[in-house]
């Protein structure tokens, strides 16, 4: 049986991407930000999972012009980097595991998520960055991922409770699928941040630590945390969080945390990235 | 039954300087941003840069939103319907960092903006609710 083993949530801005691209690791801007990456790069080397069910945001890349939908599986077998403005980034195509995201699809709309299954899109920042955090400049990628897009660009946005919700759902998916898989879930996006407006540039350490805090130990008291609260707390780009709480509740009741990493600024974002082992 | 609210809708429009992006402002935004992504391409890219105006002419945008575009006036294209998520890809094909395209809303000058950033970003101290001014 495939069974959730670990989950990984991370910020993904894309200047991360571009100074990974760019070979800026070391500069003194960023080093700080990849120091709080070298435990996962060693950690995943051992724990490499056969598949990631990766919950991220398309950034109007693929998404959010013509077709809006709330949930959604990426369904192809294979998904390039998408060209946002500068060109694609080089980066391996990612695979899907295509009967895993097919049992998953199936078992949600039994759930009740109506989701929305996507045969062709590129994938832009929200995915790739997090892949490179993690593996760094691969020539191929060494795992399958599974593209899970939410939508938390648009009001109405799913609730961090519907995606409390869909996490469990997942974690359901993934226990009776038959075949013998090792799988992790990644949430990402976030942490506080604003991008536009007189507001833009904002940032709540406070905010950010106590939702790290109880994710950890408390997670279902951040199901009952507001849309609202998120815009105002830690920005309008800051609602991304609501994604991590898909990682966390498919991992079930406890989890062990096996990282926490917080730093101000990547940048117009605060970073943020855990990994936790789930217990059971 | 009808379900309740946890909070009027209202209150997505008492944020400070923030215009949540609805489906409404989507509809209002849709041929900004249909241009918007068509900078996703290098050919078009190239096409902008040698004649914004003509180029942005074949798209059905409001001439306040070609004005915007043109003085890169992102205020203003939020304020018509854009996402900055759109937008950001019109400072990327002209070589700005996400950095400098977001400070540009803030009236403060690049390196004003990026020191704040550095030294912890903006404080959401009274920067939560209009009404409560907290
Ligand atoms: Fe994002």
């Amino acid at each position: 049986m495939a069974r959730i083993s670990a989950g990984i949530a991370t910020s993904h801005v894309p200047a991360i991407g571009a100074a990974i691209d760019l070979g800026k690791t070391q500069d003194d801007y960023w080093a700080p930000v990849f120091q709080g990456y070298e435990f996962v790069r060693k950690w995943i080397k051992g724990n490499t999972p056969d598949v990631v069910i990766l919950a991220y945001n398309d950034h109007a890349s693929a998404l959010m012009l013509d077709i809006v939908p709330t949930f959604a599986i990426g369904f192809a077998d294979t998904f390039q980097s998408a060209d946002e403005g500068w060109g694609r980034r080089p980066v391996p195509l990612v695979h899907n595991h295509i009967d895993l995201a097919a049992h998953v699809a199936e078992q949600l709309v039994i759930d009740e998520f109506d989701i929305t299954i996507i045969n062709e899109m590129d994938v832009d920042h929200g995915l790739t960055v997090p892949l490179s955090l993690m593996f760094g400049q691969a020539e191929e990628w060494p795992c399958k991922v599974i593209p899970l897009a939410v939508n938390v660009t648009q009001f109405p946005t799913p609730s961090g409770e519907r995606c409390w919700k869909l996490g469990e759902a997942i974690r359901n998916a993934v226990k009776t699928f038959p075949e013998d898989l090792d799988v992790q879930v990644w949430g990402t996006g976030g942490m506080s941040h604003q991008l536009q407006g007189t507001r833009a540039g904002l940032i709540n350490k406070e905010f950010d630590n106590k939702f790290l805090d109880l994710l950890a130990h408390e997670p279902e008291e951040l199901a009952t945390w507001t849309r609202l609260k998120y815009l105002r707390e830690a920005g309008t780009e800051g609602i991304e969080l609501i994604m991590w709480l898909i990682m966390r509740a498919s991992l079930g009741y406890g989890v062990e945390e096996l990282h926490r990493f917080y730093r101000v600024p990547a940048s117009n974002t605060a970073v943020g990235h855990v990994v936790y082992r789930a217990k059971s | 039954m009808p379900r309740q609210r946890l909070y009027p809708l209202e209150d997505l429009e008492d944020i400070p300087g923030t215009k949540v992006f609805t489906a409404r402002r989507s509809r209002q935004g849709y041929y900004l941003h249909k241009f918007c992504m068509s900078l996703m391409q290098a050919e078009n890219r190239e096409q902008f840069k040698k004649d914004e105006r003509a180029y942005l002419d074949k798209f059905a945008m409001t001439d306040d939103q070609k004005q915007g575009v043109l003085e890169r006036d992102f205020n203003k294209l939020i304020e018509l319907g854009g996402n900055m998520y759109f937008l950001v890809k019109i400072a990327s094909t002209d070589g700005w960092s996400a950095q400098k395209a977001v400070g540009s809303m803030t009236g403060m000058s690049p390196e004003e903006y990026a020191a704040m950033m550095l030294e912890g970003g903006r404080s959401p101290e009274g920067l939560r609710s209009i009404r409560e001014g907290n």
